[in-house]
């Protein structure tokens, strides 16, 4: 096991600074220099450089590289250049809100994608296995901003059931939060659902043809004692694989999802900083998802180890 | 080794959906054992003798249509609703399977699968059903079974394998135990272990057996009756000796000539059966062997042929027998 998860946090620590080469290297490349950006087409030259030298921007590119890294490496990741305050508060504040809503739509999707696979598994080629399966056709081929635009057609404009858009906060409590990432949670969570609820039921009637299977039923156990029993855990690896990488997506929609809700998160950051050349919030906030979506899947590398007994000795 | 039979089957028939259509996999397959007797059957591949062993578990899918009668005791099992058989498999009936290196769930631990049955069907405590366990795996001979019970399938050899599957059909004393080709994937010199374990826990609990093989010798040292099938039917069936010594079905006469020997010259072909097994889906109307069979008449294909008895309890589904049992003397 120590030997397993010693791999797994080399490879880890190497793919983050892999990421933060190219995410530095990238924004470097674009065209456009943020001092004159900030300061106006119409500023003098001699201010533009009075700017650049003290935002750090006239230093070597390896310097300025390598102070980033030592700068995340203490927790000071500079300040923003349109704002004047630390880029780590900006993040901060946004997460109250990105985080939870991340949460909640992947508790949304793994619900709604594991009782939909398990079930059309369970009644293969019957009824409600075609007429599940159909509806997880229809939601793969939704676009999540389309569908956000529905559901507040119908739960805010017609029902007026919850509100259309803005993040209420959690300083009265956690439900009015809630309520108001509701809405969003649904619509990123729709798409990701169907595609994990095919990737469920494929897996679940991939191990009902085992052969152990049959054997538990030659014990006595009924279909569905089988079926959480002994299929399941054989079946969530697969299942886990695919939610690794399907966070990485849900983090990208909350870019267009945070801005068709108007929530001040951390999507809706990148998106007003990038419009700003505000490129120092926009290569940590890229580097906090990147950072997110390795620590993600390297949990689901772990978790397999706990799962299935067979992975510790292989990887000794 | 008297009284009412323990288990009956009379006349069963299996039609299973294939890929190629219906197909009527089992035909007119009738039998009984009491306590203690054991049965062989014996065939190759696709002869419908695993789906007889699946039927008598009511284990085929829920597509098959099943026809003519199974009694264990007096409970007819044809038809008889999944959670009552539930109640009978791994506790009256239990069931040896071929593969043991993927009959095995290998996310669980080797003490958990072999005490499942024990807790599904009697009322013992987990903390017993455990001892009991290491009970079972110490009684099919597995080494150091106190320590290995919390160990994993992929930890043991493929005859470890079969021991601990053997030690989980066996946990809750089973009245009867189908072994379906229990040695088939094992090393040859693991081969002989296994069913002499078989043959010795049969012996030890008064078990009735069926042992599935397509290998002669197998079924010639491990049980006293034996029945041949091919295409569905059985062909030829008997007390064992009788059965060798009187080969009366030309298939069963193929069969054994097709058998590697040693001592035979170097460079001798083997003798193989002439065609090959006919498709479930199509075939023929009269005897199913007609196609491949040396002494082959028009009337053996417009029906299927009569089971003759040629001596006592020895059965031949052929009507030719006055030909090929003339040509007697197959084996030496």
């Amino acid at each position: 096991m120590s030997v397993f998860f010693l791999r797994r946090i080399l490879t880890l620590v190497a793919t983050l600074f892999a990421a933060s080469l190219i995410i530095f290297l990238v924004l470097d490349a674009l065209p456009g220099n943020a001092a004159q950006m900030l300061m106006g087409a119409d500023a003098s030259p001699d201010a533009v450089h009075a700017l650049t030298v003290k935002l750090g921007l006239d230093q070597p590119l390896a310097v300025r590289y390598l102070l980033w890294i030592k700068g995340m490496a203490v927790g000071d990741l500079g300040n923003s250049y349109v704002y004047g305050t630390p880029v780590s508060g900006l993040i901060a504040e946004r997460l109250v809100l990105t985080i939870p809503l991340a949460i909640m739509s992947m508790l949304i999707t793994v619900t709604l994608a594991l009782a939909a696979g398990i079930y059309t598994a369970a009644n293969h080629n019957k009824l409600g296995d075609v007429g599940v399966m159909s509806l997880t056709q229809i939601g793969i081929a939704l676009p999540n901003f389309w569908f956000a635009i529905l559901l507040i057609l119908l739960f805010s404009v017609k029902l007026q059931l919850l509100s259309a858009g803005g993040f209420a906060g959690w300083d009265d409590g956690i439900w009015p939060g809630i309520r108001s990432l509701l809405l969003p949670a649904i619509s990123l969570a729709v798409v990701q659902a169907a595609i994990l609820a095919r990737v469920t039921r494929s897996a679940v009637l991939e191990v009902l043809r085992e052969d152990f299977v049959r054997t538990a039923r030659a014990k006595g156990l009924g279909k569905r004692e089988v079926l959480w029993r002994h299929v399941l855990r054989n079946a969530i690896i697969p299942v886990m694989t695919v939610m690794g990488l399907q966070f990485a997506n849900l983090l990208a929609g909350t870019i267009v999802i945070e801005n068709v809700f108007y929530l001040p998160g951390l999507g809706r950051l990148i998106f007003q900083s990038i419009a700003n050349r505000d490129l120092i919030v926009v290569r940590n906030c890229v580097m906090l998802l990147a950072a997110m979506v390795v620590i993600v899947n390297f949990v689901v590398d772990v978790l397999y180890a706990f799962i299935d007994p067979r992975i510790k000795v292989a990887n000794l | 080794m008297s009284g009412a039979p323990l288990i009956e089957v009379k006349d069963l028939g299996v039609r299973l959906n294939t890929s190629r259509g219906p197909a009527q996999a089992v035909r007119g397959v009738s039998f009984a054992l009491r306590r203690g007797e054991t049965l062989g059957l014996v065939g190759e591949s696709g002869c419908g003798k695993s789906v007889t062993a699946l039927a008598l578990m009511g284990l085929l899918p829920e597509s098959a249509v099943i026809s003519g009668s199974i009694r264990l005791d007096d409970t007819e099992l044809v038809e008889l609703p999944d959670k009552a058989y539930c109640k009978l498999r791994g506790n009256r009936i239990s069931m040896i399977f071929q593969e043991p290196m993927t009959a095995l769930n290998p996310m669980h631990t080797i003490g958990h699968q072999v005490a499942e049955p024990l807790l599904r069907h009697t009322g013992v405590s987990a903390a017993e059903a455990r001892q009991e366990a290491i009970a079972l795996l110490d009684r099919v001979g597995l080494p150091d079974a106190a320590k290995r019970i919390d160990a994993y399938p992929h930890q043991f050899s493929g005859g470890q394998r079969q021991r601990i599957t053997i030690a989980m059909a066996l946990a809750c004393q089973p009245d009867v135990l189908i072994a379906d080709e229990p040695t088939t994937a094992l090393d040859v010199t693991i081969q002989g272990q296994i069913l002499d374990l078989i043959a010795g826990l049969v012996e030890e609990r008064g078990m009735a057996m069926i042992l599935i093989s397509h290998d002669l010798g197998v079924i010639a040292e491990n049980v006293a009756r034996m029945m041949v099938m091919y295409g569905g039917t059985v062909v030829e069936s008997g007390e064992t000796n009788a059965v060798f010594t009187r080969m009366g079905h030309p298939y069963t006469q193929g069969l054994f000539r097709a058998r590697p020997r040693l001592g035979a010259r170097k460079g001798t072909r083997l003798k193989t059966i002439a065609g090959t097994v006919p498709e479930l889906a199509d075939l023929p109307a009269g005897c199913s062997f007609a196609d491949r069979c040396a002494i082959v008449e028009q009337r053996c294909r417009v029906a299927l042929p009569a089971v003759v008895d040629v001596g006592a309890s020895h059965g031949v589904r052929c009507i030719r027998t006055d030909v090929s049992m003339a040509a007697g003397d197959v084996g030496a």
